[in-house]
């Protein structure tokens, strides 16, 4: 019961804030605080475009203040030199961000580590330089007299119809984009943070991504930029310069980088906190100047030692989104790929070697898989598995030799490509984004089922699509037995079930084959009987399956057929039985007598 | 030309500290302008024979650390005594050094000895600053610590600027004789930048080559936990490469006081200088982060020679290629 008032009013929380606004506007509050509401909401802008880029996606820009520069800057120039409307000026400063931003971020986004953060400095400072050394803007003096928005005959001005429009504005983003996040794109983008591996082998292009969200928050500084140059009525250089960047980082991490209402708390907090020092510390010290920095420096420092999350962790928690199965209750499933029959050879390998320097790890691996089989990859240690297996799935190059899956050859294609063509993986070190619950963990592996665009998932036009996902990677949970566990933050889950979570949002991508990398390292005797079962189920159910493993137990039980290795190379293959009783075999992994 | 060598030797000099302070904490050490010009302000402040405002800062820093310190060691069940001892052991070299400036500085002493207390004064903020800010979050991610690193520089240019002012200084040079060798001028101060830069480098090869604690830093900086393994506390090395970066970075700071003026936020842009030296050898080559160094100073003379307000443009912007290379140079390392 209480549920369902919760749930109604979650139906009404964004209307119930726009209301809000209303409110605020209509009390007598007085001017000052609208005034600097006004900037707060300016700032918020800017900031949810690095929540998105630094708290989600997990990439630091400095730079951001330079994107704010780009916007505000077109709209000044034009609306001054060519008495353009700013509603138009707003749509131009917008191209040109995108623009810039799609330079910069094809160049710098493939940098990796703490070369991005770096280059974003770097950019940062050269715009700054660049605005202040440009006649045509007025060098390190800026633009003044830039006139006030207006709709119709309405002027928005600098006080409480601005401050209504502001808000508004910024709620709506905020609402658009927990709706991104809550979808197919914007899963992806959260699984990027934790490493581009299992994205990649999900078939999700992470560099597309990367792009993607760097421009969209590019759009919102640049977005901010229009509204403050309209506000401010003037734009100066130091408006948007290096400090600026730093600042608006400042902002996000206080207020939460990983929580889009953190962009709020932190630019309130800054602005507030800024303003009163820039009044008190003066005073204090008895000459004026900017000493406000000395204070955010150490609040900065302090924030991250003692509260790394930002303020609104302390009321955020966890931020699950829960799902449920009305959800998804009378969607279609999602199309699914014709299965070839079995019996037919599916995966070839022919002679695949892979040298790192002098060290042959592979040597002329070949050995083939049927559809519907379940085929053992086993050997002792540093015999060459894991890297048949990177080979096989595209993490590492070969040096030589051919592998076609399907009839087509493979040992050229990225990660991704060769998922998309239909094989799927798990990791022997397990991969998942333990925020998210353990349902949309497992639709991440739907995400190349799925076709919704940026701008559907944004205004939320992608339901159906959505539920079909759901209903899918729901039906993948129960067949793989963790129905009890939908809704929980996958990082709760002990060991095994995370294996199992893994091989269903596997099985999620529809595969043809599915690859399994040690599923059983770490599990307990019980849990390795319950992954016994799945796989065999899946066997029942005609899934192809190759399965690198250590325990001789499970291997033994579960596959039809097994290949041997030791030092590159294939020592065996046969049966299960036969490898058991092979002299061969048993040297290699006991040692001979001599 | 030969201004650009001059000063790539200085931005060399601080890519050097960029490199030995990333290699050994993981740090990207953006504060480090703000050392530079500390020093040389201390030393303009000195000149006018007043007490420079650092060693206020100095001792606060100190008092802070020395209380982190004695907290730590209460917490690990020590003895008052023994606490009494760490905190005195904190706060004496800032004290000395402190009580020090306090009777020179009105005594208008030569210049040299001037700037050996400057020196002084600055390499006590290396491991104060350490402790303070960055010794709890050794295990962080480069990431947060490259952000605090740079709330770090935010806070100390605000300080620069209290202490100092808004005014910039320009230090006497230290030896003000020229001599001219065919159609090349050389002034005293270029050949002692020359001079003393070859030196640092020199001694700093033989320290990391020749002698244990030099080791263990840079095995510090290859494998941090084995390196606790063997015994040496990265805490320590942590410290010691704060300190010989600070004491670089005075060095530095005191021979480029008397090329520019100095403002209490100029050292961030000649800091940045040295960086895009240090990131153009990849933030690991000690003899790269020099010659780019080079290279970098003589692209901004050039700049200034042909479009002197883009100067900085150009500088800043052609970190951005060298960026793009070395990472993929770097190629993707997966995280394991």
């Amino acid at each position: 019961m209480r549920n369902l008032e919760l749930k109604h009013l979650k139906n009404f929380q964004w209307p119930l804030l726009l209301l809000l606004v209303l409110v605020v506007a209509a009390i007598p509050v007085p001017d000052f605080w609208i005034y600097q509401a006004n900037y707060i909401g300016i700032y918020s802008i800017t900031c949810l475009g690095l929540v998105l880029l630094t708290g989600i996606l997990g990439l630091t820009s400095f730079g951001q203040a330079a994107f704010v520069g780009i916007g505000a800057y077109s709209t000044a120039y034009l609306t001054l030199n060519f008495d353009l409307s700013p509603w138009l000026s707003l749509f131009i400063g917008l191209s040109i961000t995108t623009l810039s931003a799609l330079v910069i971020g094809l160049i710098t986004l493939r940098m990796s580590g703490h070369y991005l953060p770096l280059a974003t400095i770097a950019w940062g400072l050269s715009l700054y330089y660049l605005m202040g050394n440009i006649d045509a803007l007025g060098k390190y003096d800026g633009l003044q007299n830039i006139k006030s928005l207006s709709i119709a005959s309405l002027n928005l001005g600098q006080g409480r119809i601005f401050f209504i429009f502001t808000w508004i504005c910024l709620i709506l983003f905020i609402r658009s984009l927990s709706k991104f996040l809550d979808s197919r794109l914007g899963r992806a983008v959260r699984a990027i943070k934790s490493g581009s591996q299992m994205p990649q082998a999900m078939g999700i292009n992470t560099f597309h991504f990367k792009v993607l969200i760097f421009c969209l928050s590019a759009l919102l500084s640049s977005f901010s930029g229009w509204l403050l140059a309209h506000f401010q009525h003037s734009v100066t250089p130091s408006d948007f310069g290096l400090k600026m960047g730093i600042e608006y980082l400042f902002m996000t991490v206080v207020g939460g980088a990983g929580y889009l209402w953190g962009a709020v708390i932190g630019a309130g907090i800054y602005k507030i906190l800024d303003d009163q020092l820039q009044v008190l510390l003066p005073m204090l010290i008895g000459t004026s100047g900017s000493y406000e920095v000395i204070v955010f420096g150490m609040a900065m420092v302090l924030i991250l030692k003692y509260l790394p999350d930002g303020i609104w962790s302390l009321f955020g928690g966890l931020n699950t989104i829960e799902h449920q199965h009305e959800l998804w209750a009378d969607a279609e499933p999602l199309p699914a790929k014709t299965q070839s029959n079995a019996g037919e050879v599916i995966l070839k390998v022919n002679k695949i070697s892979k040298r790192f320097g002098g060290l042959l790890a592979v040597n002329e691996v070949s050995f083939s898989i049927k559809s519907g089989e379940i085929k053992g990859l086993i050997g002792p240690n540093g015999a060459g598995k894991s890297t048949t297996f990177n080979l096989i799935t595209g993490v590492l190059p070969v040096t030589s030799g051919e592998v076609s899956f399907l009839g087509k050859r493979v040992e050229h294609l990225s990660m991704r490509e060769i998922s998309q063509l239909g094989i799927s993986r798990t990791f022997q070190h397990v991969k998942m984004i333990p925020e998210m619950s353990v349902l949309e963990n497992i639709a991440i592996g739907a995400h190349t089922r799925g076709h919704a665009g940026i701008t559907a998932a944004l205004t939320g036009q992608d339901k159906r699509e959505e539920s079909r996902i759901f209903k899918e990677a729901h039906k993948q949970l129960l067949r793989v037995g963790l129905g009890n566990y939908m809704n929980e933050p996958a990082g709760n889950l002990p060991m095994g079930p995370q294996r199992l979570m893994e091989i269903a949002r596997a099985l999620c991508a529809d595969p043809t084959l599915l690859l399994l990398d040690e599923p059983a390292a770490g599990l307990r005797f019980q849990e390795k009987n319950e992954l016994a079962q799945v796989i065999k189920n899946l066997k029942a159910e005609g899934v192809s399956v190759l399965l690198v493993e250590h325990d001789m137990d499970l291997v033994m039980k579960i596959c039809d057929s097994l290949v041997v290795m030791e030092f590159g190379n294939v020592l065996v293959e046969g049966s299960p039985v036969e490898i058991q009783n092979n002299p061969q075999v048993r040297a290699a992994y006991l040692g001979t007598e001599h | 030309m030969l201004d650009g060598t001059t000063n790539g030797a200085v931005y060399g000099l601080l890519g050097l500290v960029i490199v030995l302070v990333f290699s050994v904490t993981r740090i990207i050490f953006i504060p480090q302008g703000e050392f530079v010009a500390y020093a040389a302000l201390s030393l303009a402040v000195m000149q006018m024979g007043k007490v420079p405002g650092t060693i206020w800062l100095l001792l606060i820093l100190a008092v802070v650390a020395a209380l982190m310190n004695s907290i730590e060691a209460q917490r690990h069940g020590q003895s008052l005594s023994q606490i009494f001892k760490i905190f005195l052991k904190t706060i004496a070299p800032s004290l000395l050094v402190s009580a020090l400036t306090i009777w020179a500085s009105p005594l208008h002493l030569p210049l040299l000895i001037q700037a050996l207390i400057c020196v002084f004064i600055v390499t006590c903020f290396g491991p104060l600053v350490y402790r303070v800010a960055f010794q709890s979050l050794e295990d962080a991610s480069s990431l947060v610590l490259l952000i605090v690193s740079v709330a770090v520089h935010l806070a100390m240019t605000g300080l620069g600027l209290l202490f100092f002012g808004a005014e910039g200084y320009r230090n006497p040079p230290f030896w003000g004789d020229s001599f001219e060798w065919g159609a090349l001028r050389f002034s005293g101060q270029t050949i002692l930048i020359f001079a003393l830069s070859l030196v640092l480098i020199f001694a700093l090869w033989i320290y990391f080559e020749k002698t244990l604690t030099g080791k263990a830093l840079r095995a510090t900086a290859i494998n941090r936990t084995g390196v606790r393994l063997m015994g040496i506390s990265s805490r320590k090395s942590g410290n010691l490469c704060f300190t010989l970066a600070a004491l670089i970075c005075a060095v530095s700071g005191l021979l480029i006081g008397p090329t520019t003026t100095i403002f209490y936020d100029s050292g961030f842009l000649i800091g940045l200088k040295g960086f895009v030296a240090a990131i153009i050898a990849g933030l690991t080559s000690y003899p790269g982060a020099m010659l780019s160094a080079i290279v970098v100073g003589i692209i901004e003379s050039f700049g200034s020679f042909w479009a002197s307000n883009f100067k900085e443009v150009i500088v800043f912007t052609l970190i951005i290629p060298v960026l793009l290379w070395r990472s993929i140079k770097a190629g993707s390392h997966e995280e394991s």
